[in-house]
């Protein structure tokens, strides 16, 4: 198998699927073309994310990655949440094949998109939060040294 | 229960094959080019399987058949080779936008070397038409090739018509014909095939050997250079064990043809239709009759295909998919999208391919494991929700 032990029982027994009806923030990255879309959830109170969920279209990395993600961003502050890159991500699951490191990659983004309309919405500004590109569609914009 | 349903990647070698193929190990091991006696028996064994392939195709002369490493192998020889001969007539081929890579890619190559070279698109159903191969003949086309039928949607081409356009054009017509050989009738004569690739263990011969038919009269360069085997046009000491094999299992498939097309067919309409009929958001690629024995081909909304393979894998269901995932690049297969797929439901496809050795059991075992498996991976898709939603 190309995957790790960890990356396969995540995608076997993901964590977090699901939607949160009274979401503080939601995110939706990737498209169909590429074939992964990832849409996160986080309910978040008092600066800190006391629940995360997701529901994706992809691969088995692509589950995987949203899984360890969401589970990652549990209980972290929004400070701490900015710390969790693609890098923390494939670690947590212990590597990622080559070829699936846009996976993380839209895992991190998907993460920072529902930080950001929970921002919009309750009009703060995150500092060191980016706008997400909503549309990705260019994944292998991917950072070349994870090849 | 293991189900093995990717017989169009691979297939199991037969046990009478493997029976016939044993004594050329250590037994008759002789050189087939040496004099001694030893060698008259690996000789006659190569001279064998080459008369057990030429039957099947219904050559006219065993000598028309070249033994080589596999079908890409051929279609590498099948297409430099004539480019190479015949570049004084012209440099346009014409080719299908739904071929194997082995053409695909050999295309690409010869376009570096100044070659022009016309891939005809395919309707819905993966077919193209012998009008489409006669528009495209012009008076500088030396080859055309069509694959005999197509390995991911098992789309059977007219082979029989395009043959006819081509004989009559003065066009060389070569096929790649590794999913079809020993699968569904090949005729070369009555199909006016001039060349034609096939590969061993496709039909439960070995792999690393191949075969190529190539008419008698038709020039083209060695593509191996050295000794003199193969009639100097493919040197190297003969694969004695590979081609017993790939003889004899060509002899079993073809003189089985006529039972196991039906039984086949008939796996394939109770897994088609079963699948349809459980599984909402699905279609079927392909042309529902023109079609292999073994193939089925279904595109699944609102999900991915790895996903599906690896829940099947957790029930040792194998299977293999058109999603950019397997095959490795960020784009799902181009026998997908030339059928006009858009990408989302051709990263969702699923291709299951039965053979000799799949039962009725093993259907009814996947009508089984796949719509929860279908159902699961919808639940998780932010896509399937919108299609919830909106109802």
């Amino acid at each position: 198998m190309m995957y790790s032990e960890k990356v396969m029982d995540h995608f076997m027994n993901p964590r977090n699927v699901g939607e949160i009806e009274d979401a503080s923030g939601v995110g939706t990255v990737g498209n169909a073309k590429c074939g992964d879309i990832m849409k996160v959830y986080l309910k978040i109170e008092d600066g800190i994310v006391k629940d995360a969920k997701f529901k994706t279209f992809g691969c088995g990395a692509a589950v995987a990655t949203s899984s360890m993600a969401t589970e990652l961003i549990k209980g972290k502050t929004i400070k701490e949440s900015l710390e969790i890159t693609n890098k923390a991500v494939m670690e947590a699951l212990d590597g990622l094949p080559p070829i699936k490191v846009h996976c993380s990659c839209l895992a991190e983004e998907a993460l920072h998109a529902a930080l950001w309309d929970y921002a919009e919405k309750n009009g703060i500004v995150i500092e060191g939060l980016k706008k997400p590109v909503n549309d990705i569609s260019e994944h292998d914009e991917v950072p070349q040294e994870d090849y | 229960m293991e189900c093995y349903f990717d017989n169009a990647a691979t297939t199991k070698v037969r046990a009478e094959v493997l029976e016939a193929m044993l004594p050329y190990f250590q037994e008759n091991y002789g050189n087939p080019s040496s004099i001694y006696k030893i060698s008259q028996k690996t000789k006659k064994a190569v001279e064998t399987a080459r008369e057990q392939v030429a039957k099947a195709i219904n050559a006219p002369a065993a000598n028309e058949i070249y033994f080589t490493a596999g079908g890409s192998e051929s279609d590498n020889w099948a297409l430099k080779g004539i480019a190479d001969s015949y570049s004084s007539k012209g440099k346009h081929i014409i080719t299908t936008a739904i071929e194997h890579h082995a053409i695909l890619h050999t295309c690409e190559y010869l376009e570096t070397k100044g070659y022009e070279v016309t891939y005809l698109p395919v309707d819905e159903y993966g077919l193209v038409s012998a009008e489409q191969v006669k528009e495209a003949i012009r008076p500088d086309t030396i080859l055309v090739s069509v694959m005999f039928a197509n390995n991911e949607i098992g789309t059977i081409e007219p082979i029989a018509e395009i043959g006819a356009v081509c004989r009559e054009a003065g066009v060389l017509f070569h096929t790649d014909a590794v999913q079809a050989v020993a699968h569904v009738p090949v005729d070369v004569q009555a199909m006016n095939i001039d060349l034609l690739s096939m590969s061993g263990h496709k039909f439960y011969g070995p792999k690393g050997i191949g075969a190529m038919y190539i008419r008698k009269g038709i020039k083209i360069p060695s593509f191996i250079h050295g000794g003199a085997q193969e009639r100097k046009r493919r040197a190297g000491t003969e694969n004695v064990p590979g081609i017993v094999g790939i003889g004899k299992a060509i002899e079993l498939a073809s003189a089985e043809l006529e039972t196991e097309m039906p039984r086949l067919i008939a796996l394939r309409t109770k897994l088609i239709n079963g699948i349809l009929e459980k599984i909402p958001y699905a279609r079927l690629n392909g042309h529902p009759d023109l079609r292999l024995p073994g193939n089925v081909n279904i595109s699944f909304e609102f999900i991915e295909g790895e996903s599906i393979l690896l829940l099947l894998d957790m029930n040792d269901i194998y299977a293999s998919s058109g999603s950019a995932c397997t095959s490795g690049s960020l784009d799902p297969s181009h026998v997908l999208l030339a059928i006009g797929l858009p990408h989302e439901k051709a990263h969702g496809s699923l291709r299951l391919t039965m053979g000799h050795f799949t039962k009725e059991e093993e259907v009814d075992f996947v009508l089984e494991k796949l719509p929860p498996i279908v159902e699961r991976l919808r639940e998780m898709s932010p896509l399937y929700e919108q299609i919830k939603n909106k109802k």
